[in-house]
């Protein structure tokens, strides 16, 4: 019986490290690989919790859709990004700064 | 039970590697690694066809995504990525620290959830639970799906590789 | 009977992209059309028509859809069907390239799938899926024009949406721990206020949505999001996509799955009061006409989360009925704003003045609007904020009441300076040459708001049928 704590204890490291390449880059591709991480600690957590309420079946199904949906984000930040990259000519995440809302 | 421990540390120090490093190519691998270690650890845990799929398609296809958009984006001059590193690290370096303070002290904390006890003894199949109860989550899927083709032939319009 | 609503905008999808070239635009228009129209008139004849016995027995045994078209769910349709057929109609004037008209009827119709997902879904985990669903479309709705500002805007949607998503996974994942499923009836059965983790559950999730919809302190996005994205996703957003989003999924988890609670009530009240009296005094200093409209989004949507907040069945009436309301005068607005944008070129207002003179009708629909929003009896917006501070002062809380009602002072304001500086005064030398904007920017325009007149007229009336 693997203990649900022991696992969340890696999950927050997790989070921690998706959080903090999000909020201390300048490249907006390291923006989405820590979105990237994000998401699979959220997997990795998914999967827990389905491990310990003993309903596998239903974890499974759910990250199963929650990678569909995690790829097609990706290909369409991916996209925004190129579009970012032919308005600016750069990946500087400090031009995203214009409009100060 | 230790091998858990040992996957679970890979997983976190692969992550980190992938923050750290000022390359991005690097970066993109060590997510693929990140997705890895994931698949194996999912598989221990007797989630064996959600690991199939995160392999196939973290690991696979986004991998594909990241390094088809960093040859696509020019590098910068070798100046400005020398006077970029020097910033980089002093942007950087609390990382490992806070995670090892962190650590550390949620070790110490001595699990405040409480005793959980399995709530169902479920012994369904994925693939009946998945074609027979949601249902709706795979129409859900073939939604996103379709949009996601639209995003890239909307997006993706106009790019050749150089 | 719900199936239907999800089937039918999937197979004109996959209908139209397998026609000519030729066809595509003007099949495409009449066919969405169609469906927007289809869905109003359903959805507003509910109270009349018991829909759902209307079912057909072959389609619920082939499909095994877990819909419900409850009560709760026909404040979304018809708000969904009114607002994509105000954002279609704009997006016809707006758009003119034929490709990219015809790329916005697609992601217009998964947006709609979406957003009826939300209505009619009993489960959480489909909920998180359609949400996901509804945003990817926006996303992708936003970049059509491909501008600068528009890729800047989407770019922190998306990253502020992403961490929405795993806040609301990771409350999922709790919700399982505990309950050992994710549909409401089992949710609601094994929640326990003494378990430090449903407590943690249920705070997730509110964040998340809080972050969805664009309440202070999570509405970073919201401001640049809706000023940069082409108008006729302007009209779409702000209408709304995030409040389906959103305000109506905690409508929905109030009502089925998390219950009226005390700890919940009272972040309910503290967001709600911050995201109102923010959103107004933020909107008061702006000089971006969208920009401004946006923060008073911010600050409308404050209004629903208060009256909710408030805990009692008059509070979800009154949280209602401001849905409606908001949704129709919200996008008559960015409409009105589309059509200054188209003629005069520009959205800063202190260059404009005097507009009055050149855009009669503009003017008057947007005065007639901002009068709803104010809440001026006899419009529309009157009787919902009427409702909401009803509501508070009901339940007991007396502050939150008293800072709806100054808060409605505030909101008088800046749309009055809104009004004064865009269309009275003196006409200044460059707006002479301004001439009023086509037929078809103004048909959405006077339709939402001959809507709000009449509804502000009719709702004594109605009331009755809103009491469920």
């Amino acid at each position: 019986m693997i203990d649900l704590w022991l696992i969340l204890i890696f999950i927050i490291l997790l989070l921690i490290e998706g959080f903090y390449c999000v909020v201390a880059t300048y490249n907006l591709l390291r923006v989405l690989i820590g979105l990237e991480i994000l998401i699979k600690a959220a997997t990795l957590f998914v999967i827990a919790a389905g491990y310990v309420s003993g309903n596998m079946a239903l974890a499974q199904a759910m990250v199963i859709t929650v990678i569909v949906i995690e790829v097609v984000v990706v290909v369409i930040a991916a996209g925004i990004i190129l579009g970012f990259f032919s308005e600016y000519d750069s990946l500087n995440v400090r031009n995203a700064r214009n409009m100060k809302g | 039970m230790e091998i858990m421990v040992l996957l679970l540390i890979m997983m976190v120090l692969a992550a980190l590697w992938a923050v750290m490093t000022s390359l991005l190519l690097r970066s993109a691998i060590a997510l693929a690694l990140t997705s890895v270690i994931l698949t194996v650890i999912m598989y221990r845990m007797g989630a064996p066809l959600a690991a199939v799929f995160e392999l196939s398609v973290c690991a696979g296809l986004i991998s594909v995504v990241f390094i088809s958009v960093i040859s696509l984006t020019h590098r910068l001059p070798l100046k400005e990525y020398l006077a970029r590193r020097q910033s980089r690290i002093m942007r950087f370096w609390p990382l490992p620290v806070i995670l090892i303070i962190a650590g550390v002290a949620l070790i110490l904390i001595k699990n405040p959830l409480g005793a959980i006890s399995p709530v169902s003894a479920g012994a369904q199949d994925v693939r009946a639970v998945m074609w027979n109860l949601r249902q709706l989550d795979l129409f859900g899927q073939i939604m996103i799906l379709l949009a996601g083709v639209f995003g890239v032939l909307i997006l993706f319009k106009g790019y050749k590789h150089d | 009977m719900s199936y239907l609503l999800i089937l039918t905008p999937f197979l004109a999808l996959v209908i139209l992209n397998l026609l000519p070239n030729r066809l595509r635009e003007t099949v495409g228009h009449r066919v969405c059309l169609l469906i927007l129209a289809a869905q109003s008139m359903i959805a507003g004849l509910s109270p009349f028509v018991a829909w759902s016995r209307i079912t057909s027995m072959q389609l619920e045994s082939i499909l095994g859809f877990n819909l419900l078209m409850d009560n709760l769910s026909f404040v979304l349709l018809i708000s969904a069907g009114v607002v994509g057929a105000a954002s279609l109609l704009v997006g016809w004037n707006t758009i003119k390239h034929g490709k990219e008209r015809f790329d916005f009827i697609n992601l217009l119709l998964i947006s709609l799938i979406g957003m009826n997902g939300i209505s009619m879904v009993r489960d959480l985990f489909s909920l998180y899926v359609f949400i996901e669903v509804t945003a990817i479309a926006t996303f992708i709705l936003m970049t059509i024009h491909k501008t600068k500002e528009a890729f800047e805007g989407v770019l922190k949607y998306l990253i502020l949406s992403v961490v929405a998503s795993i806040l609301m996974l990771s409350s999922i994942s709790f919700f399982l721990i505990i309950s050992g499923g994710v549909s409401f009836p089992a949710i609601k059965a094994a929640i326990n206020l003494s378990n430090p983790l449903s407590l943690i559950a249920i705070g997730l999730f509110l964040c998340g949505l809080f972050i969805k919809g664009g309440l202070v302190p999570f509405h970073a996005w919201l401001p640049d999001a809706y000023t940069a994205a082409p108008n006729a996703v302007s009209v779409l957003m702000a209408g709304i996509v995030t409040k389906a989003s959103g305000i109506f999924t905690v409508m929905r988890l109030l009502n089925n799955a998390i219950g009226y609670n005390e700890p919940v009530k009272n972040i309910l009240l503290i967001v709600g009061a911050l995201s109102i009296v923010v959103g107004a005094l933020v909107a008061l200093g702006q000089k971006d006409i969208k920009k401004m409209l946006a923060y008073s989004s911010v600050s409308q949507v404050g209004y629903i989360i208060i009256a909710l907040g408030a805990g009692t069945k008059l509070g979800l009436i009154a949280a209602a009925f401001h849905f409606i309301n908001h949704a129709i005068f919200k996008s008559q607005l960015f409409a009105n704003a589309a059509a200054i944008e188209t003629q005069v070129g520009s959205r800063d207002m202190d260059k404009m003045g005097g507009l009055a003179q050149r855009m009669p009708i503009t003017g008057a629909t947007s005065a007639i609007a901002s009068l709803s929003v104010a809440g001026i009896p006899p419009l529309a917006g009157f009787w919902s904020k009427l409702l909401i501070i009803i509501a508070l002062f009901i339940s007991g809380n007396y502050i939150y009441a008293v800072i709806a009602v100054l808060a409605s002072v505030l909101t008088l304001a800046y749309f009055l300076s809104l009004q004064r500086r865009v269309f009275f005064g003196k006409i200044t030398q460059e707006m002479a040459a301004v001439a009023e904007a086509g037929a078809g920017l103004l048909f959405p325009a006077v339709a939402l708001s001959s809507i709000t007149v009449a509804l502000g007229l009719v709702f004594p009336f109605i009331i009755g049928l809103f009491v469920r």
